[in-house]
């Protein structure tokens, strides 16, 4: 499915959009890993959650943790959330 | 970490970024970066053991902090495969943030320390790509007690494990500092440690001799003299031989007027006697800024006895710089020359031992860290 990466991670991807897969938000981020390593824990802290500053839009929703479940064709927008000056 | 005849560069950390200074043929210096822009970096260093080698602790503002690993002098970067982390557990903590880096022993050659917020220590046997948790520290059953667990935002800049220094003739025995907190010590190699606040008085305590709640801001340990520590606290300027276990206010000496707050002090590397120290204000509201706007470092001869103002060259008046613990440092050459970096963007340097001072540059972001290095070429 399509990921749409926000500007602070394109290091790692070199795209502003990606294809990753999984049957939940989990699976997706360790997808994401295997392809660009070192951008899980830029997102995701020890505690498997997802990191103060960081939103990731499931469709139009917000996710609410990494164990959401995914369908095939959901699109994937991570952001950098707005967080103060 | 520079010889004493070599070009002197400065690996500069700021809240936007890391920058180079470098001394050219002439005496002027070179500006260089920005590396990681955008990114707030509280400490880079080079590694003495291999001068080639760079380490940077970096926190990009919306992203989890990480390490930065460079081997051909900072040209290049690679992030750490698995940087600081606590292990996973219910309730468990994560890392804000890595504040301090230090390089392992001499004879340790693969070993970097790290310092983190919330105040816990981390170690890396691989050149600083991997790091562990150091459970000796970090799962201490009084180290949620030690560090005020519960309260990591209510101190400017957060509560920081720092000053990792490690004594020179035996890998096993080191100190940090912890804001809050206090000095603690390992004679086993991190397994075990204990409070060694003895002396230091903190009025704000309800027992100011408490054996921890203390502030410790920079913590140093004397290369040529290891029972030799002295520690610029959030009270005042410390001094301990080791031996007697006891912190003297050497603070004391310093002039009323300027009093001696501060958070960086840098000791002379060949002279135990000597050590510098930056005061700021810390009356009413602590400002933090150089008493009176009128900057200056002040210098002892005599371990604290005494100390004497060195100003000539920054600004008579309206100069409130902040000075931050990581911001001050000395090189290896001689005469001494010793570098600063200021909040407000400037770094300063002096190349007869804090005599004189020329401001290098200007207008950089906020500066977190200085460090000396001396990069092959």
């Amino acid at each position: 499915m399509k990921v749409i990466i926000p500007t602070q991670l394109r290091s790692y991807t070199g795209a502003a959009e990606v294809q990753a897969e999984g049957r939940t938000l989990s699976d997706l981020v360790a997808d994401l890993d295997r392809q660009f390593p070192g951008i899980r824990f830029r997102m995701v802290n020890e505690q498997e959650a997802i990191r103060e500053h960081i939103r990731i839009f499931i469709n139009q929703d917000t996710a609410a943790g990494l164990d959401q479940p995914l369908q095939p064709g959901d699109t994937i927008r991570i952001i950098g959330a707005l967080s103060g000056g | 970490m520079d010889s004493s005849d070599s070009p002197v560069s400065l690996l500069v950390s700021t809240r936007k970024g890391a920058f180079f200074l470098s001394e050219q043929p002439g005496g002027n210096w070179a500006t260089g970066g920005p590396f990681f822009l955008g990114a707030a970096v509280n400490h880079m260093l080079q590694d003495p053991r291999d001068p080639r080698t760079l380490l940077m602790a970096a926190h990009p503002g919306h992203l989890g902090p990480t390490i930065y690993r460079s081997t051909d002098c900072g040209v290049t970067w690679k992030e750490a495969s698995r940087p600081p982390a606590f292990p996973k557990a219910d309730g468990g903590e994560t890392v804000r943030f890595t504040f301090w880096l230090t390089p392992g022993h001499a004879s340790q050659p693969q070993v970097w320390w790290a310092g983190t917020s919330p105040p816990a220590l981390f170690r890396s046997l691989d050149g600083g790509d991997t790091w562990e948790s150091v459970r000796g520290f970090n799962e201490h059953p009084m180290r949620h007690t030690w560090i005020g667990y519960g309260e990591p935002y209510e101190i400017p800049g957060g509560n920081t494990l720092h000053s990792i220094q490690i004594d020179p003739r035996d890998p096993n025995h080191m100190y940090f500092g912890i804001s809050a907190s206090g000095v603690f010590e390992t004679t086993d190699g991190g397994e075990s440690w204990q409070p060694l606040n003895k002396g230091i008085i903190s009025y704000f305590l309800p027992d100011p001799e408490a054996e921890f709640g203390h502030d410790p801001h920079c913590l140093r340990i004397h290369p040529l003299d290891p029972d030799l520590l002295l520690t610029q606290t959030h009270t005042g300027i410390y001094r301990m031989e080791r031996r007697s276990a006891c912190w003297e206010h050497i603070g004391q000496a310093m002039p009323a007027e300027v009093g001696d707050i501060g958070f960086p002090i840098v000791l002379h590397p060949r002279d135990p006697n000597t050590a510098w120290v930056f005061p700021m204000d810390g009356t009413d509201i602590w400002p933090r800024t150089s008493p009176g706007g009128k900057p200056a470092v002040y210098r002892t001869q005599d371990r604290g006895g005494s100390w004497t103002r060195q100003d000539s060259g920054f600004p008579r008046e309206f100069g409130y710089f902040t000075v931050k613990r990581q911001a001050m440092t000395a090189d290896q050459r001689d005469p001494l020359g010793l570098y600063l970096g200021t909040t407000s963007g400037q770094v300063w340097a002096s190349r007869d031992e804090g005599e004189t001072w020329q401001k290098l540059v200007d207008n950089l972001p906020e500066i977190y860290a200085v460090e000396a290095a001396s990069l092959p070429r």
